[in-house]
Order: structure tokens, then C-alpha cells, then sequence
């Protein structure tokens, strides 16, 4: 801080303490501390209330004067003092980094040990997805839930339906650099309630959920020209763009026709954040067979 | 009769009253959220009735407008019989009381609405924040000017701790409310980031030392005495804790952000001071309970007498605990955990919720011209309810501010977190529920009072009651 504040933070903090000092200074030296010599101090208020001037307990005033005195020693260790560091060089970001340091020499062998194995061998390892599920429970609950089955607008993992694919490269990039799945709205490119209502129904019927309708069929032309892109030709989906298959009942966002619809019209914009650097690759991998074990298992 | 030799009890009578139907509003607000927690289907889906909103709906009820009028009430009634002369000011008394009404019912209303400044404790917009600064001067003038108007030499104790609370309530309330205002119920605040957090802990926990300590000490030194019928136990004990504690106190707001982007020069200073502010907040204990001493055969038959040591003891404890939290190692374990609930409440429910009901039920026969309040048995079982209330309260979340920071911070053999964050909200569950079992009891008890006093004064004329002459 500049030289002026450093100045005011410790002559302000040193004055208060010789402020506190000299109170206890005073009150020691008020008369001789002995309960005999407690007298009313001869003010009176309100008909009866008076004041006794006993001497202040002893015990309290050494209380007090080992707290200040305590303080000052911690002011000469510990930095507080404007710009001063303290005598033991402390700081939080230090202790940050030591105890980052230690943890990772402690553990990361750990880790490294388990990311020489291979992918699918990993994921079969009961220790190493023991340690995956506390990484699950610690980085992945909050969205992906205890259960890891999701909710709404966010995926289940455990009903192997991938939408950014199972392959261990794949499920690598979804956690170290994060997903942005982009539905964009379509009102203005479908023109019209009717033509919505009959979307829904078409794009419900590719998962069996109605039975399309002729005017709904009709949308079969619109569809190619609008959602194909993304979700192909036959509505599968394309794990690339993290686009969902439509055809096999299994809804991110619901599949009512009021959420198709609210799909429909409002767009869907799916994120998953990175973790790349919060977890380091030799986690990452470990994590990403335990998440390939949930939607992989039986 | 002239009435400039009589006291203005009105406006005292006003706020007593009203110090008890905010008491019952306030505390039914914290009942309701605590089975929140339990329970969250009781947000009925209502954007008004949901935690994030009715929670500062109860602090700031609790808080100001019950802590709040009793402090009105007990400083215009102390200041005028310890100066003894009437109040100054008739009209800007009358307007500081109808002023704090409308400011309570403001935040009532905007708080469910949603309209926030999002800073804890301070949550009010800026239209109420300019009313209270006005109301607070307000406040300010008639006071001092009593006590600029007072008939003896000598100022007496419990109007230093009176003053040095309107004081400095003023100047945090203004400094840490500074905002540009967009619109009527929206503004930003002119600190950012890290300084914006360090004046809104400056002001939270000095809200705490002179809102919540200072005022009501101010009440103790009033009350404690008068009731036990005893002098102040040690005149020089007042001078060194009071102007120990008003320095001291002006520091302890950055133990609020250990470990935080805060500069560690004031996290340090932030944990000195709170540890050197145990013994000046121990003084005002001392001076309360050994002027009690001497008079122990009366807690038999006087329940008030029961309010006041208890209230003094759990202000021991709590000033205890503070300074011992406040140090980075404790604080590393409870901060951000249900302890700081804990410790807060009996703060709030054991010095400060109990400390005014013994003085309420000290002062308001007096404001009505009675011996006593209607029934004294009713006391009793308040004091029970109160004290068995606030016990089942702290105690569990004592165990289950431990219990999360004990969980959050352990590790596995292979470096990774034992628990997920749901399974600490899991492992509290079942102590959320004495919470609110404790906190029911509380309330009922606060039941109790309201309805010994509406015994107490519905049929009852106050009498005009005339300055008495100093000895």
C-alpha cells in the first residue's frame, strides 16, 4: 500500500494499543485495590441509583493486559502493520501454496499411478473408482446430482445415452474444456402457433410419444430444412455438436409437448464448465472413467 | 399541572408497545424460516414467502424494529430520569417514532418483494436508508439535547453507552450506504469488490458492538440497578470497559473475512483487536452481575432479577466465543457453518432479546402507573421458556456448526474430500429441527409476554408522572 496509508494503518494500530494500556494503567492506579475501600462516589440520579467505586477485579485487568500483550507480540510476527510482514514472514497466499505443495507431493503419485492404466482397465478398478466417485461427489453433485441421474437440463449420466460420445477422448474433452450445447430458438423460422403445435407433434412422434398427425407429416420438409443440421436426417442426433437424438425418447429439457415446445421457441443453450485446470490430467482421466463406468456399467 | 415538569412517557409508551408486537413479528418471521430448512416445500412456491427473502424479513425485524424500539424506549425513558428533565423536543420525539414505524413497514414490504441492496443487515434501499439517517438524527437531537438540558452535574453511565450507540449507529449507517441510486428501488454502491465487503463487515459487526451491545448495556446500567435495588458495583470499571470498548470494537470487522481476498494486514488487525475486546466486553458483565451480588435472596421472588443475570451471562459467554471464533485457526473451522447461527442467537436471543424483556417488564408498570405487571407467575414461566428456548436452540447448532466443519475439511487417503456437500446438509437435518424446536419455545414465551402486557396496560390509565427534582 502507499507510504501514506502504511503510516496511518500503523501509527492508528499502535495508538489504539497504548490507548488500551494506558486505561489499564489507570485503572491499577485508582486507589489501593482493596474491596474495604469501595465507596458510593457520591452521585446520585433518579432518587436511588448510586455508584459503588470498587477497584476493577485484578483477574480482569490481567486479562485484559495479557490480550493487549499477547496482540503486540502477534503484531511483531504476523504482518498487520500497514506494510510491515511480521517476523515470520507469513502470508495466506504462502500457506496456500505450501499446503497446495504438500498435498500434491502426498497425492498426485497417487493419481499418476492409477493414469497409466488403461482407459477401459481404469474404469474396472474398484480403488481407482472409489477415488472417482469422491471426485463425482466433490466436483460433479451440484448439477449432475448424488445419483449422477440429473435433472432437468441436466444430463443422466448413468442411461448411456451419450450425447458427446463415450469414447474416453471424448468424455476427456467434455471435462477438461467444458460443453456449450446451443439449441437455437426457432419462433421466427417456423411462422405461426399452427406450425409450431405441428412441429411439436412431428418432432414427439419421432420418439413414438403421438401419432403424427397429417398436417403434423407435413413438417417433414421443415424439419429437414431447419433441425436436420444438428440432429440429421432421421432426428439421431450427432454426438459432435452435442446434438440430441430425437428418436429415442430420452429428454434433457422434458418431453411434454408445452417442453418441446418451450424448446421449440426459446432455444436451450446447455453448458458444462471446464475442469481441466481444477482437476490436472492425471484426475481428469481418473474422473473420466468413473463417469464412463456410470454409463457403462451393466 | 406544567407540563414541562412532567416526562414525556408517551412517546416511551409507544415504543415499549410497539418493542413487543415486533418482538411476536419478528420471531414468528425466524420460526417460520428455521421449518423452512426443514421443510422447503413452505415457500409454497411464492417468490415472497422464500427463504432468501423472509430471512433478512427477520433480521431486520428482530434486529431494528424490536431490538430498535426498545432502544428508543429505554433511552428517552433513562436519559429523562437520569437527567431529570422532560424529554427535548416533543414533535421530533413523536416524529422518531412514527418515523421508525414507517421505515419497519417499509421493509416489510419491500423485502418480500424482493427489493434489495443484497448487503447483510443493510439490506434496505436507499429511499428507507435516507429516512432512517433522518430519523436517526432525529433521534440524536432529542437525546443529546436532553442531555445538554440535564439538572445534575454527572452524566450517568448508562447515557455514555446510550450516546456512544445513536453516534456511531449514524455513522455507519450513512458510510456503508453510500450508493448511486438508478432507480426509486434500485442503487449501487460506491465501493467494489473487496472494499465494498470490508465496509459492509465494518459495518455488521460494529452494527453488533453498538446496535446490539453498547445500546443495550446502556439499558443494563439503567435497569440492573434500578431493579436490584443496589448501586452500580464500580464506577472506575465503567469508565476503563466503556472507553475500551467503543475503541476496540471499531476494529473486529474484518474477522469476518479470514482467508479471503481481504490484505492479510487487515484479517490480522481484525483478529487482535477482537481478542483484546474480551476483557472490555467482560467489564460490562462484571459491573451487571456484581452489582446483582448482594442481592441473590431476591432472584426467589423476582423473575426480572432471573432475566437480567441470564441475559448477563449468555453476554459473557458470547463475548467469550466471539473473540475465540475470530482467531484464524477457530475461524477456519467456523466460518461459513451453523456455529456462527449459534453464536449469533445467543447473542441475540440470550443478551439482547432477554435483556429487554426484563426491562420491559421493569418499565412498563412504571409507564402505567402500576405497582407490577399483571401477573408475575406469567414472568416466571416466561424467563423458563426463554432460557429453556434459547438453550435447545444454541446447543444444536453448536454440534451441527462442528459437525459441517468437521465434515467439509476431511480427507481421504488419496487426497480427495470424504463427504460431497449433501451429505453435511444431510448430517444436520436432524439438528435443524431442535433449532426450530428451541426456537418455538422462544416464541412462545414472546406469546407469553404479549399477553401479560396487554393485561397489564388494556385497562389501565398512565398517569402523568412529574420530574423529580435531583437529590
Amino acid at each position: 500500500m502507499p507510504a501514506f496509508w502504511h503510516w496511518f494503518v500503523a501509527v492508528g494500530t499502535i495508538l489504539f494499543i497504548i490507548w488500551c494500556i494506558w486505561l489499564i494503567g489507570w485503572s491499577a492506579r485508582q486507589g489501593p485495590q482493596d474491596k474495604s475501600d469501595a465507596d458510593l462516589t457520591g452521585h446520585k440520579w433518579d432518587g436511588d441509583l448510586e455508584e459503588w467505586n470498587n477497584p476493577a477485579p485484578k483477574w480482569w485487568l490481567y486479562l485484559y493486559f495479557i490480550t493487549v500483550f499477547w496482540g503486540v507480540g502477534y503484531l511483531i510476527a504476523f504482518p498487520g502493520l500497514g506494510n510491515f510482514e511480521g517476523m515470520l514472514g507469513w502470508s495466506q497466499e504462502k500457506q496456500y501454496e505450501a499446503e497446495q505443495q504438500a498435498a500434491i507431493e502426498r497425492f498426485e503419485p497417487i493419481y499418476a499411478g492409477y493414469a497409466e492404466m488403461e482407459f477401459e482397465a481404469l474404469a474396472e478398478n474398484p480403488d481407482a473408482m472409489k477415488l472417482g466417485a469422491s471426485l463425482y461427489a466433490s466436483y460433479c453433485t451440484t448439477c449432475h446430482g448424488s445419483d449422477a441421474r440429473g435433472a432437468p437440463g441436466y444430463p443422466n449420466l448413468t442411461d448411456g445415452n451419450w450425447i458427446w460420445g463415450n469414447s474416453e477422448q471424448q468424455i476427456t474433452m467434455t471435462l477438461k474444456q467444458g460443453r456449450n450445447a446451443v439449441m437455437p430458438a426457432l419462433a421466427a423460422a417456423l411462422s405461426g402457433d399452427e406450425a409450431i403445435d405441428n412441429m411439436v407433434t412431428y418432432v414427439r412422434s419421432l420418439s413414438g410419444l403421438v401419432e403424427a398427425d397429417e398436417a403434423a407429416a407435413a413438417m417433414q420438409p421443415k424439419f429437414v430444412a431447419l433441425c436436420s443440421a444438428c440432429h440429421g436426417m432421421d432426428g439421431k442426433g450427432n454426438q459432435i455438436l452435442g446434438a440430441a437424438n430425437l428418436t429415442d425418447d430420452n429428454w434433457l429439457y422434458g418431453g411434454t409437448a408445452e417442453d418441446v415446445r418451450y424448446t421449440l421457441v426459446n432455444g436451450r443453450n446447455g453448458i458444462m464448465p471446464p475442469h481441466g485446470e481444477l482437476l490436472g490430467d492425471n484426475r481428469t482421466k481418473i474422473l473420466a472413467a468413473y463417469v464412463y463406468s456410470l454409463g457403462n456399467g451393466d | 399541572m406544567d407540563t414541562k415538569a412532567q416526562y414525556n412517557d408517551t412517546v416511551v409508551r409507544q415504543f415499549a408497545i410497539m418493542t413487543v408486537v415486533w418482538g411476536v413479528v419478528g420471531m414468528l418471521a425466524g420460526v417460520f424460516i428455521a421449518a423452512q430448512l426443514i421443510w422447503p416445500q413452505l415457500n409454497f412456491d411464492l417468490p415472497f414467502l422464500t427463504y432468501s427473502r423472509l430471512r433478512p424479513l427477520h433480521t431486520n425485524a428482530v434486529i431494528f424494529a424490536f431490538g430498535g424500539s426498545a432502544l428508543f424506549a429505554t433511552a428517552y425513558y433513562v436519559v429523562q430520569r437520569t437527567c431529570h428533565v422532560r424529554l427535548a423536543f416533543d414533535k421530533l420525539a413523536a416524529f422518531t417514532f412514527w418515523g421508525w414505524q414507517v421505515i419497519i413497514v417499509l421493509a416489510a414490504v419491500t423485502l418480500p418483494l424482493g427489493i434489495t441492496q443484497s448487503k447483510e443487515y443493510a439490506e434496505l434501499e436507499w429511499p428507507i436508508d435516507l429516512l432512517i439517517a433522518v430519523v436517526w438524527v432525529a433521534f440524536a437531537i432529542v437525546f443529546f439535547m436532553t442531555i445538554a438540558r440535564r439538572r445534575v452535574k454527572h452524566i450517568y453511565v448508562a447515557n455514555w453507552f446510550y450516546g456512544a450507540f445513536i453516534i456511531t449507529v449514524a455513522i455507519l449507517h450513512i458510510f456503508n450506504n453510500l450508493a448511486v441510486p438508478v432507480t426509486l428501488t434500485k442503487s449501487y454502491q460506491i465501493y467494489t469488490g473487496t472494499v465494498d465487503a470490508m465496509m459492509q463487515w465494518w459495518y455488521g459487526h460494529n452494527a453488533v458492538g453498538f446496535f446490539l451491545t453498547a445500546g443495550f448495556l446502556g439499558m443494563m446500567y439503567y435497569f440492573v440497578p434500578k431493579q436490584a435495588e443496589r448501586p452500580v458495583y464500580s464506577y472506575r470499571l465503567s469508565v476503563v470497559h466503556f472507553w475500551s470498548l467503543i475503541a476496540v470494537y471499531m476494529w473486529a470487522g474484518p474477522h469476518h473475512l479470514h482467508y479471503t481476498s481481504l490484505p492479510d494486514w487487515a484479517q490480522t488487525l481484525g483478529m487482535v483487536f477482537s481478542i483484546i475486546l474480551l476483557a472490555p466486553s467482560w467489564g460490562g458483565m462484571i459491573n451487571g452481575i456484581m452489582t446483582l451480588s448482594g442481592a441473590w435472596h431476591k432472584l426467589r421472588s423476582d423473575p426480572v432479577l432471573k432475566f437480567m443475570i441470564v441475559a448477563l451471562s449468555f453476554y459473557g459467554m458470547s463475548t467469550f466465543e466471539g473473540p475465540m471464533m475470530s482467531i484464524k485457526t477457530v475461524n477456519a473451522l467456523s466460518h461459513y457453518t451453523n456455529w456462527t447461527i449459534g453464536h449469533v442467537h445467543s447473542g441475540a436471543l440470550g443478551w439482547v432479546a432477554m435483556m429487554t424483556m426484563g426491562s420491559l417488564y421493569c418499565l412498563i408498570p412504571r409507564l402505567y402507573n402500576r405497582k407490577g405487571m399483571y401477573s408475575t407467575k406469567l414472568i416466571d414461566v416466561h424467563f423458563w421458556t426463554s432460557t429453556i428456548g434459547v438453550i435447545l436452540y444454541i446447543v444444536p447448532m453448536w454440534v451441527a456448526g462442528v459437525t459441517e466443519g468437521l465434515m467439509w475439511r476431511a480427507v481421504n487417503d488419496d487426497g480427495t474430500l470424504t463427504y460431497s456437500f449433501v451429505e453435511s446438509l444431510q448430517a444436520v437435518d436432524p439438528y435443524l429441527v431442535f433449532r426450530l424446536l428451541g426456537g418455538l419455545v422462544f416464541f412462545t414465551g414472546m406469546l407469553i409476554m404479549a399477553f401479560n402486557v396487554w393485561k397489564t396496560v388494556s385497562e389501565q390509565k398512565p398517569a402523568p408522572v412529574a420530574v423529580l427534582d435531583p437529590a
